[in-house]
């Protein structure tokens, strides 16, 4: 239930850097999101639409790159899926580390800079 | 003409920006506080009302309880001692930074040694937002199941201490301690872990000791 602020957040974010790259307009907005960050891409989409209404990111697609979870064994160093079980597959010790899967971040923004969208951005929170 | 423009920037960032804030406003008043996370009908707030009944003779507490409606925890843990603040979450399945920041608000920060900070029910959301607070307390309990550190591993990787309660009710549950600690121990080595029952008083004392060593160890932290 929470990706309404996540959304929120992201908007805010890319606004912010859409501003400061003298940008008029956003059209795309580059998320990384680790398996294991418990963000549902859906529910994002839905409030997407909602909260970037009037603001020159309105209408932006949403692109999710998914980085798969990453075990780590610190005891031999094997790296594995937390799908195929929490004890290391290699030598069953189970003192394990994430090397992957909880990034959530806002990568990079597509912009375009045209004069008519001037006002648009001018006018964004 | 289409342009990219790096970001790489943190999506909960804010919050852990407002996090830091809460953080500096406990320090400098010297307050030292818990955040117990655990899913509905753990005994949060059992646990909370005991430790504020036992400790409020030597240390002046507070709590401050997220719920999505009610004020019954907060009643509760008033009842039991200490000053309480109830949130009211409206839906938000987690505490975050601001919402605690408005709680503390409503607190004379000055006259609270330990402030204990429930949050919201949910074994999931809770994990991803900072409030600020010292330590991360998680409430597990014995008829929950013994697969949760294996069904939940965010929330038991990011805590600082775990509280197994209900061990009064393990005669009756199947419950496999040996599992339920292996999944722990792969998630969250050497994670300082205390069985107790609320409702018979087991254990509750080394929990009680550990709390007031954290206090102090605080306190000797800030001078």
């Amino acid at each position: 239930m929470h990706e309404l602020a996540i959304t929120e957040s992201i908007l805010e974010i890319a606004l912010r850097h859409g501003r400061s790259a003298g940008a008029t307009r956003i059209t795309d907005l580059h998320l990384v999101i680790g398996e294991l960050s418990s963000v549902v891409d859906e529910s994002v989409q839905f409030y997407w639409d909602i909260v970037s209404e009037g603001t020159a990111a309105a209408g932006a697609t949403l692109h999710f790159r998914r980085v798969p979870a990453r075990l780590v064994c610190r005891a031999c160093g094997h790296s594995y899926s937390p799908r195929q079980a929490l004890p290391c597959p290699a030598c069953g010790r189970e003192d394990i580390s994430v090397a992957a899967g909880e990034e959530f971040y806002l990568e990079a923004i597509d912009v375009t800079s045209e004069e008519a969208d001037a006002v648009a951005l001018s006018e964004t929170p | 003409m289409t342009q990219r423009v790096a970001v790489v920037e943190r999506i909960l960032g804010a919050n852990d920006r407002l996090a830091a804030d809460n953080r500096a406003r406990l320090d400098a008043a010297g307050v030292f506080s818990l955040n117990f996370l655990a899913s509905p009908g753990a005994g949060k707030t059992s646990l909370v009302e005991q430790t504020v009944s036992l400790l409020a003779g030597q240390l002046r507490l507070a709590v401050i309880d997220g719920d999505i409606a009610t004020s019954i925890d907060a009643d509760r843990a008033a009842a039991a001692g200490a000053t309480a603040v109830q949130i009211n979450t409206g839906g938000e399945c987690h505490l975050d930074a601001v919402m605690l920041q408005g709680a503390l608000d409503q607190l004379d920060l000055t006259a609270i040694d330990l402030l204990i900070v429930e949050n919201v029910g949910n074994l999931i959301c809770p994990a991803n937002f900072a409030l600020g607070t010292h330590k991360s307390i998680l409430v597990a309990s014995v008829p929950e199941g013994d697969d949760k550190p294996y069904k939940y591993p965010g929330t038991y990787r990011g805590v600082d201490a775990l509280v197994i309660n209900k061990i009064d009710l393990l005669p009756y549950v199947r419950f496999d301690m040996d599992y339920f600690r292996r999944g722990v121990a792969a998630l969250n080595p050497g994670l300082v872990t205390f069985p107790l029952s609320c409702r018979t008083g087991e254990g509750l004392e080394a929990w009680l000791d550990w709390v007031v060593a954290q206090v102090a160890t605080g306190e000797i932290a800030r001078g």
